[in-house]
């Protein structure tokens, strides 16, 4: 590429002092910063301008709304409860999909994508179906705060295995039994050999579990019954302000959600350099 | 004995991997296990270690009945061919997880790691990632962690396998001086028989999941057992009906007595030596020569020229006329 330009001549570009891009890395971090402002920089720290709007005291006053705090607390306590378990589960369906062999394994690698295949009205109508008041299995928990956490658990379930799956049938067997000849044992070569190589995964999916809670509508509403201090989350929250043509209500929510999306990753990839290191 | 390996079996489904191996390792020796691919030479290493288990058989080290051990609890050190580095664990800890895992001493473990990373002359880099090695540096950090934790015995798979050729003979004289300064039982897999010939103070000739040969290198090479030993030791052509090294095989531009006839189709030059290819009349397989280069020139050798051949007087050679059978190996008489 350099040495193309060079050879044209009449036409040298000064270059810019301590950047060395060719031209073609150059337009490529252009259309990428351009692509990156218009559909997530800018939205973003459009909807902070507008949380911003009324000052800080109208901030401080929608978020602290009673209903509004139990909405919050609700959704991210039940977000990070089922990204614990995620990660547990999730890795654990990882492993057994690559270590193992069984009849029906093909089926479980199908199944598993259903969740994210699924629109996820449908899913909140098979929730409703499977755990609503005419629950075949007897088991009701409309209307409560158990639904989030159902449908939570539903919708977040791939992301863990589809993360740590690829690291997982990478992994080198000779690693492992290099551990095992210097005496560690089953236990001991999984957290000290394998968890740490599994441990960006693992916080990657965590992470995208997180955040697909957080924001998670459509296959909750029908099961919460959305009730206030009950079963009400943010998302819902936010979409009644905007009916009652709150914006600035709706945006401080928002922006409370982003921030504590934002401290999650950073939280999350911090423990995971930390996990990766350790050995 | 070091290690006693006696009737193994093992199988793959239908393939057989290893048929009644019985073998004896005696302590403190060097020990090569040389064959083609696939022979199973790796999956007796593996099955004395004990990464592998036998179908059938028992495997005894340092006198303690081990056919049921786990490899945890066996004390060998395993040197891999890629290595299995742990790649998140700077040099010095990865050569003191062994210590770590047996609960040694903080100190005791420094002062260990210290002395071997010193042995495997890595102590400037003690700190690194084993990304950050090469990968000669990396199978010295794999053998300087397999020896941490005072193995009855040292297995080692293709330990040089994955490196160039220049590393690679650097690192199979270094072992052999590492192991006269250690003394470890120690056995090697290996496919290129002149790391073998080289390294090893006794071979074991692994083929088709059987042992073909056990001996010095000097037994080996001088009296193989049969035709494969013979052809998998070093290069094999055939002259009447005898098979033996093209460099065993006197050229003469005159009738000599009992000479065979032939005619020179292509003298190549490889370096200081030349591979004379010569037909012979009686023989469908053109025969091989290699001389010097200078020897070549003397005899003005090229393409056309009538010669005479015969074994060179105490040629090692086995005679081809029974193929199938363990063909009896004497050494040619003048």
């Amino acid at each position: 590429m350099t040495v193309a330009l060079e050879a044209r001549p009449g036409r040298s570009r000064p270059s810019l002092v301590g950047h060395n891009l060719t031209m073609a890395s150059g337009i490529g971090l252009g259309v990428s910063m351009l692509w990156f402002s218009l559909l997530v920089l800018i939205p973003l720290a459009a909807v902070m301008v507008t949380a911003s709007s009324g000052g800080w005291a109208e901030f401080w006053r929608s978020i602290t709304n009673d209903q509004t705090a139990a909405a919050i607390r609700l959704t991210v306590t039940a977000a990070a409860v089922v990204t614990l378990a995620n990660i547990v589960t999730g890795t654990a369906i990882a492993w057994v999909l690559v270590r193992d062999r069984f009849p029906g394994k093909g089926l479980l690698e199908l199944v598993i994508d259903i969740p994210f295949a699924l629109p996820t009205i449908v899913a909140g109508l098979v929730l409703l179906s499977l755990y609503g008041n005419d629950s075949p299995l007897g088991l009701h928990l409309a209307n409560t705060e158990w639904s989030i956490y159902l449908a939570f658990l539903f919708v977040t379930l791939p992301f863990v295995v589809r993360m740590v799956q690829p690291v997982l049938e990478e992994l080198d067997l000779e690693v492992e039994e290099a551990a095992a000849s210097l005496g560690a044992s089953r236990a001991t070569i999984f957290r000290r050999v394998v968890l740490p190589s599994l441990a960006p995964a693992i916080a990657a999916g965590a992470a995208l579990s997180f955040a697909r809670a957080v924001g998670e509508y459509g296959s909750l509403v029908l099961l919460s019954g959305n009730l206030p201090f009950e079963s009400e989350v943010t998302s819902v929250r936010i979409l009644s302000a905007i009916e009652n043509d709150n914006q600035a209500a709706a945006t401080s929510i928002a922006a409370v959600l982003l921030v504590i999306s934002l401290l999650v990753i950073v939280a999350l990839d911090v423990l995971q350099r930390r996990v990766a290191r350790r050995g | 004995m070091s290690i006693d390996v006696s009737g193994v079996n093992k199988r793959y489904g239908d393939f057989v991997a290893l048929q009644d191996i019985n073998l004896s390792l005696p302590t403190g020796q060097l020990t090569a296990l040389l064959g083609p691919s696939g022979g199973g030479k790796t999956t007796l290493l593996r099955i004395i270690a004990g990464l592998e288990t036998a179908d059938s058989g028992s495997v005894v080290i340092e006198g303690v009945e081990a056919t049921r051990l786990p490899v945890q609890k066996r004390n060998v050190g395993f040197v891999f061919q890629h290595y299995a580095a742990f790649k998140h664990l700077s040099v010095a800890r990865n050569v003191a997880f062994g210590l770590e895992i047996r609960k040694k001493p903080k100190a005791e473990i420094r002062a260990k790691v210290d002395e071997l990373l010193q042995l495997v002359h890595l102590d400037a880099f003690a700190d690194r990632l084993p990304s950050q090695l090469s990968g000669g540096q990396r199978q010295r950090m794999a053998l300087a962690r397999a020896l941490a934790i005072e193995p009855s015995v040292l297995l080692l798979d293709e330990p040089f396998g994955a490196l160039d050729a220049k590393v690679r003979k650097e690192l199979r004289d270094w072992l052999r001086r590492l192991h006269d300064e250690v003394h470890v039982t120690t056995v090697f897999v290996t496919h290129d028989q002149e790391e073998a010939l080289e390294v090893a103070d006794e071979i074991v000739v692994v083929n088709e999941g059987r042992v073909e040969q056990v001996g010095s290198p000097d037994q080996l090479y001088d009296e193989p057992a049969n035709d494969f030993v013979m052809g998998f030791l070093g290069e094999v052509t055939t002259l009447g009906d005898l098979r033996l090294r093209p460099h065993d095989i006197e050229v003469t531009t005159s009738p000599a007595p009992a000479a065979t006839q032939g005619t020179v189709t292509r003298a190549l030059r490889v370096g200081f030596e030349v591979r004379v290819t010569v037909s012979v009349p009686d023989q469908d397989v053109p025969v091989t020569v290699v001389m010097t280069r200078t020897h070549a020139r003397a005899l003005r050798l090229e393409a056309g020229s009538a010669v005479w051949l015969v074994a060179a007087e105490g040629a090692t050679a086995v005679t081809s006329s029974r193929p199938s059978a363990r063909p009896s190996v004497e050494p040619v008489a003048g």
